[in-house]
């Protein structure tokens, strides 16, 4: 099962390391992470999403919490929360045509397209993680030269 | 008026206010080993009160704090110099975390500027002792010192107790800066207590008043917490058996007729058998470790679990409790004593359960075989436990000495038994030892030891001797790394690789050498005169006791199996 999880932390040095070795040494997956300070400068948000069963999510969130840098630690329910993750990506162009097709699939998935070239094109497209493997698929015939993600940011819905 | 403020703070060293910070955290003593990166910290000591004892490695200096903070539930401070001083109380920081033992463990470092760049000894402790202490602290510049010291030993003492680690840069400990002690301080994310839960206390009453076959899992939780009386109320009152994890022995007095001693790979026969019987239990502080109850999934099927414990994450962690009782333990059974008797609930009748309880427990203390010889263990440790008085500490090492003790000596006041249960370090229980003694001076503090866990911090004995603290080493000499061979002998066809110690070295010997008085005991009216000489004398002894290499230790669980499997002596 697929997780998000938004950590509240200290903004001070050593807190990624000590959260991400939490999970290494504890056996449990990171599948994505992005770490930005906050409107308070005193805490930084980690959103990290992880795929393990209900069992392991409950202790993932407990071990979490238990860490004295963390000020709060909680699990976001995917359908009352606006998640997004950017990506960037370089398409090879190997023929006239195929700037107008990554065009129109660039257009199709809301992405921005960057830097063209005569044969590479670059894809700026800011999705959930599952459009985004949407768009890697179709690019794939392309032929994809390049690829940089920035790991999921996410906030829950107000009233949710 | 903020000038005011600052010329009220003194201007002093870094150093100079650790060692402040110290002695208004109540420290009396430190046991440690000077090196480069911290001689300014060691330079103190020649003009504050805390005493300095000198271990001769930093590992049995840990040790040594660590003993000493389980029986004063104090942290007990080590300190050590930077790289390898560092680097060599990592076993100790692994030690404290895994048994939930109050530690402050203070290193050097080489300067800020120097961080970094490789420079000699020096070791990024902060990183590799991450997994292994409850926190570490780094203070940058000496004005940081004092808040890292109040932090610190506010968060190893609290809650879940643990080792924080505070790592000083050289030059930090030499600057001068106006010093400001403060009394309070914020940790946000730190939440050591929870209340008493009323709520789920009652709703675990009503479930064992309705459950057919009752027992209390004592955990190491109930001991950290001395919460022997409320624990013992509520076994007296609700007639509940009590069991106890290897941690938690010694919770209740083994000599009490509900008591069935600890449970586990090598439990005892009866406890072992009345848990998987039970169908309901009160587990208190307890992690449910895999040498406690086995399988996990075996464990936890057709028993209902009440857990109580201060971790909110050790619910759920290892096994699934029907109802979960979250903060500290003394606190909720204190509630639980409370609704107890407003309820006016006393149970005196003899239920079958109970009744069953006390013949199992009956056969076994007939019907247990031990090793027939007479220097067999458990007559051994039947006998320490005849002489010595009721109130002494025992530590113990790691192994198969530390498996007999659990089997045969009887601890009968609560809160005196204490080993490396979690990460199973050899060569603990000596310098705890130590550490136990210089806490409870006025007790005699015997080491159960094997020969093999010994030899790894026998350099102790020159602190033991010099630094005046009289302990009893109680060396069961196999001159084998006995549980191993045990293991050899039962999983591996008896090849026997690795383990024979060919009696060396002499400890009676080697003990004499560092000044301690050394006996060895090779019959029982030797040992009995051994352990009385010990008792009677004001320096450290080694009682070496030749015993059967070939002896095992039954009942055993093998790991991987359910406490229904549980082999016993043939």
């Amino acid at each position: 099962m697929w997780a998000i999880l938004s950590i509240l932390v200290e903004n001070k040095p050593g807190i990624l390391f000590k959260v991400t070795h939490l999970f290494r040494s504890r056996n449990f997956n990171i599948d994505s992470i992005s770490v930005g300070v906050t409107e308070n400068s005193e805490y930084s948000k980690m959103t990290i999403t992880t795929y393990a069963d209900e069992k392991q999510i409950e202790q993932i969130v407990k071990q979490l919490d238990k860490m004295i840098d963390t000020i709060k630690v909680e699990r976001l329910d995917e359908h009352k929360t606006v998640y997004r993750e950017l990506s960037i990506f370089k398409i090879k162009l190997s023929n006239a045509n195929d700037s107008m097709e990554v065009n129109k699939l660039a257009n199709a998935y809301g992405g921005k397209v960057h830097d063209v070239r005569k044969d590479s094109i670059m894809v700026e497209l800011t999705a959930t993680p599952d459009q985004i493997k949407a768009f890697e698929e179709l690019a794939k015939p392309f032929g994809i030269l390049d690829v940089a993600r920035t790991g999921v940011a996410a906030l829950q819905r107000s009233g949710a | 008026m903020v000038s005011d403020l600052i010329n009220k703070m003194e201007t002093m060293s870094g150093a100079k206010a650790l060692m402040v910070a110290m002695e208004k955290e109540g420290v009396k003593q430190v046991f440690g080993l000077p090196g480069g990166a911290n001689l300014p910290m060691y330079d103190e000591f020649a003009r504050c009160d805390i005493r300095h004892i000198l271990a001769r490695h930093e590992q049995s200096a840990s040790h040594m704090a660590d003993g000493f903070g389980r029986v004063s539930r104090k942290p007990g401070v080590c300190f050590a110099t930077s790289g390898p001083g560092a680097t060599n109380i990592l076993t100790g920081l692994a030690t404290a975390q895994a048994d939930s033992s109050p530690m402050i463990a203070v290193t050097g470092q080489v300067p800020v500027a120097m961080i970094g760049r490789d420079a000699f000894q020096e070791s990024d402790i902060i990183g590799m002792s991450n997994p292994v202490v409850k926190y570490a602290f780094q203070p940058r510049t000496a004005g940081a010192v004092p808040e890292a010291v109040r932090k610190g030993f506010f968060i190893a003492e609290s809650g879940r107790p643990g080792p924080v680690l505070i790592d000083i840069p050289k030059d930090v400990q030499t600057n001068k800066e106006p010093m400001d002690f403060p009394d309070e301080f914020k940790i946000r994310g730190y939440h050591p207590w929870a209340d008493p839960d009323i709520a789920n206390v009652e709703r675990a009453i009503e479930m064992l008043l309705h459950a057919e076959k009752p027992i209390i899992l004592a955990g190491g939780g109930t001991i950290i917490s001395s919460a022997f009386a409320e624990l013992q109320s509520i076994a007296e009152t609700l007639m509940l058996p009590v069991v106890t994890t290897f941690k938690g022995k010694g919770a209740f007095p083994e000599t009490h007729p509900l008591s069935l001693g600890p449970i586990g790979m090598h439990g005892h026969a009866e406890a072992n058998k009345m848990m998987t019987e039970a169908d309901c239990v009160l587990a208190i502080g307890t992690r449910f470790s895999d040498r406690s109850v086995g399988t996990f999934e075996a464990f936890e099927k057709r028993l209902k679990i009440i857990h109580m414990d201060v971790d909110p994450a050790e619910i759920g962690k290892n096994q699934t409790a029907q109802i979960a009782v979250i903060g500290d333990v003394k606190a909720n059974l204190r509630v639980m004593v409370k609704l107890l008797l407003q309820r006016a609930v006393k149970k005196t009748d003899e239920s079958p359960w109970i009744k069953h309880v006390k013949e199992t427990k009956a056969y076994w203390k007939e019907n247990l075989k031990i090793h027939p010889g007479e220097m067999g263990a458990a007559k051994i440790l039947r006998k320490l436990r005849e002489v010595l008085p009721k109130e002494s500490v025992i530590t113990t090492e790691v192994g198969q000495h530390q498996m007999w003790a659990s089997l045969f000596y009887d601890v009968i006041q609560p809160g005196t038994f204490f080993s490396s249960t979690g990460l199973g370090t050899m060569g603990w229980g000596f310098p705890a030892a130590i550490g136990a003694k210089v806490a409870r001076p006025d007790v005699p503090v015997v080491d159960i030891a094997g020969d093999g866990s010994f030899a790894m911090t026998e350099n102790s004995l020159a602190t033991a001797v010099l630094e005046d603290i009289p302990v009893i080493v109680f060396i069961l000499n196999n001159s084998t790394l006995g549980m191993v061979a045990q293991w050899q002998r039962t999983f591996y066809d008896r090849r026997m690789i690795g383990v024979d110690q060919k009696s060396c070295p002499d400890y009676v010997k080697l003990a004499e050498s560092y000044g301690a008085q050394g006996i060895r005991a090779q019959s029982m009216d030797e040992l009995d005169k051994a352990i009385r000489t010990a008792l009677s004398s004001d320096v450290a002894t080694v009682i070496d006791i030749p015993i059967d290499p070939e002896e095992d230790v039954l009942p055993f669980v093998a790991p991987g199996t359910s406490l229904a499997d549980m082999v016993l002596p043939s």
